[in-house]
């Protein structure tokens, strides 16, 4: 165990919860206020295409996510099933890409 | 006279509870309770104990399901149905009967660096530590610890993960990270950072509800996050 790296992980972990939370709010109340006139594909489309400063939101909020739940999910994979080492940092990896390219490809389709 | 229906652990691992008859007597203490077991019906049970007091911290059971200090627990406050259920020290390996191996438990003080080194020597004047300076009161209580494993038993990250250092080792860490007179700080934040140190603390703060010094090992826990995190910050870690 490497404690500069499990302190770093931790760090970004809290900070990153941080984001979270910030992200949620926004996220939800603009559900929330978006729907009340009905919701439709293209009035989503109308909101965000085109809008860097939405692109930018949910940028931050899929950097975040990927950060985040890695993070928590390498924690649990080491208590819960003893899963520890190279072979599951190499998984958290692969799973934080894989989130970040699904969110990324998710915002593409809703900005550009 | 009443009696107390109690049952006690006899034997290793592989024991079982054995029933006992003992006498109720007024302001009687669980320990009053197992030292009479061991006195008057069965001189064979094993238990350790030496102030009666509360200060060493070695009279620590399993009392109907939770830890406690068994000297200063008093029977009408944990068995208003005059019944008992006393077993050793949970997440430690038994000896026999009631005692617990705290050779683990000791062992985590050590590999979280719980022992002070000096910075100064024998002919050097005494060092000034004011009362009332932030780093002194944020240990105020943390340095109240009687050793009795308390927390450890009633910690559920350490039955889930047997290295984890624990809530007395990593608040024992903290009251010398504090102290301005320890040469050790980056060795013991080395020591306590990560999963199997202070970061693997869930927060439940069975170790702080249950502590019977009323320490707060999970703000100990906490003032090590903090520390260390700081210390990384500024690349001393």
């Amino acid at each position: 165990m490497n404690p500069r790296r499990e302190a770093w992980l931790w760090m970004v972990q809290r900070a990153s919860a941080a984001v979270l939370a910030f992200c949620v709010l926004v996220h939800l109340a603009t559900m929330i206020f978006a729907v009340r006139g009905g919701l439709s594909a293209a009035e989503i489309l109308g909101r965000t295409r085109g809008n860097i400063a939405w692109a930018a939101f949910y940028g931050t909020f899929v950097i975040a996510v990927a950060l985040h739940a890695p993070i928590g999910f390498r924690a649990m994979l080491g208590e819960w099933f003893g899963w520890r080492g190279r072979s599951m940092e190499m998984a958290m990896i692969l799973f934080a890409a894989l989130l970040g390219a699904l969110g990324f490809r998710a915002i593409l389709g809703v900005v550009s | 006279m009443s009696v107390l229906q109690v049952s006690v652990w006899r034997g290793a691992g592989d024991g079982a509870y054995q029933s006992y008859e003992v006498p109720r007597e007024e302001s009687q203490t669980v320990l009053d309770v197992v030292t009479h077991i061991q006195r008057h019906l069965d001189a064979t049970l094993s238990y350790r104990f030496a102030c009666r007091v509360g200060m060493c911290g070695s009279c620590a059971m399993t009392v109907n399901g939770v830890a406690r200090w068994t000297c200063r627990t008093h029977v009408s406050k944990v068995a208003p149905g005059g019944r008992l259920e006393i077993a050793p020290l949970a997440n430690l390996p038994m000896v026999k009967d009631l005692v617990a191996d705290m050779r683990p438990f000791f062992d985590k003080w050590a590999a979280a660096r719980g022992s002070f080194v000096p910075t100064a020597t024998r002919r050097d004047p005494f060092a000034a530590v004011k009362p009332d300076s932030p780093e002194r009161r944020a240990i105020d209580t943390a340095i109240e610890c009687i050793g009795c494993g308390v927390c450890h038993a009633s910690c559920d990250v350490v039955a889930w993960r047997p290295d984890y250092l624990g809530p007395a080792a990593l608040n024992r860490a903290y009251t010398l990270v504090e102290d301005s007179r320890d040469g050790a700080r980056r060795e013991r934040l080395a020591a306590v950072a990560g999963d199997a140190g202070c970061h693997a603390c869930h927060t439940h703060m069975s170790c702080t509800e249950r502590c019977p010094k009323q320490i707060a090992p999970t703000a100990s826990i906490a003032g090590l996050k903090r520390e260390v995190s700081r210390a990384l910050l500024k690349g001393e870690l």
